[in-house]
């Protein structure tokens, strides 16, 4: 294998995951945590990625592809969400909405 | 020799570049202030994903994350961005201070926790590594996996789609209304009143 090798790619997998879940602990606005969320699943599906190449499995690539599925579904969702909340007029804030009545 | 070395040298480069700008753009989406920028940025690291894929022999991987997460989520994104409008809010703004030294707390002891189970688990089997064949990758390899050994995921897949569809179009639509208007009420109340009078 040319390059680094595969414990490279799962620091950078690391890094990516630790800047996400930064993100989502520290912003409020609930499309930057939906955005940091993605960054989360990305550096998930690349540790997905380097370990398939390193185990000559199939496997974790189609695990990447299904966590791709499911973080278009959670933006579906996600982004269903934050239009809801435009147009009820509430402010886009999750520490606001801490409480589950709208 | 020379080749192969100059060879390596390139695919190192190429994974330098690559890994900066995942990380820098890593940390612009969660940094900028307002969320259009934030999905730009997170353009820039889709991106530089791919071509870490691509150096990972996962090619269908690489052109399903450009297509799927730049080509559709980041676009329906900016569409959000562009319906609710442009609401600032002041960087790193976390409420009280204690509670972002608490995040940024609570975020790299994950990530410490992250490498320490990697590296516990994984430190000696990560180093060496062989070579793949020339299939490993390819959209049609992909598809035997995806179709005959994971058939079962592949379905499950399409159902969580589905659903999350059927969630999305029940929370946009415009049919449910969750305050009743107010001002009919009160007049029709009086109305009662004076009708008991």
């Amino acid at each position: 294998m040319l390059g680094p090798g595969v414990a490279w790619y799962v620091a950078v997998a690391a890094c990516l995951f630790g800047i996400g879940a930064l993100g989502v602990l520290i912003r409020r606005n609930p499309l930057i945590v939906l955005l940091s969320l993605e960054l989360m699943l990305n550096g998930g599906n690349l540790a997905l990625v380097a370990l398939s190449r390193h185990w000559h499995s199939g496997a974790g690539q189609i695990f990447a592809l299904a966590v791709m599925a499911v973080a278009a579904s959670e933006v579906c969702v996600g982004l269903g969400l934050v239009v809801a909340l435009n147009r009820r007029r509430l402010s886009l804030d999750v520490d606001s909405l801490s409480e589950l009545r709208g | 020799m020379l080749a192969v070395s100059a060879g390596d040298a390139l695919v190192w480069a190429v994974w330098v570049i690559a890994g900066f700008a995942c990380l820098a753009a890593g940390v612009a989406v969660v940094s900028f202030s307002n969320p259009f920028y934030s999905a730009l940025a997170l353009i820039g690291n889709l991106a530089s994903l791919a071509v870490m894929y691509l150096l990972l022999n996962a090619e269908f991987v690489a052109a399903a994350q450009v297509l799927v997460y730049a080509g559709a989520v980041v676009v329906m994104f900016l569409f959000v961005i562009a319906y609710v409008g442009p609401r600032r809010e002041p960087p790193w703004s976390g409420g009280p201070s204690w509670q972002t030294l608490g995040a940024v707390g609570a975020a790299g002891a994950l990530l410490v926790e992250i490498v320490v189970a990697v590296g516990l688990q994984a430190s000696g089997s990560l180093a060496h590594d062989g070579r793949v064949g020339a299939a490993f990758g390819t959209p049609a390899w992909v598809g035997r996996v995806f179709l005959v050994d994971h058939l079962l995921a592949f379905e499950i897949t399409s159902i969580v789609l589905l659903v999350a569809a059927v969630g999305g179009v029940i929370l946009g639509s415009h049919t449910r209304r969750a305050t009743p208007p107010a001002p009919p009420a009160q007049p029709a109340r009086e109305h009662d009143v004076e009708l008991a009078r």
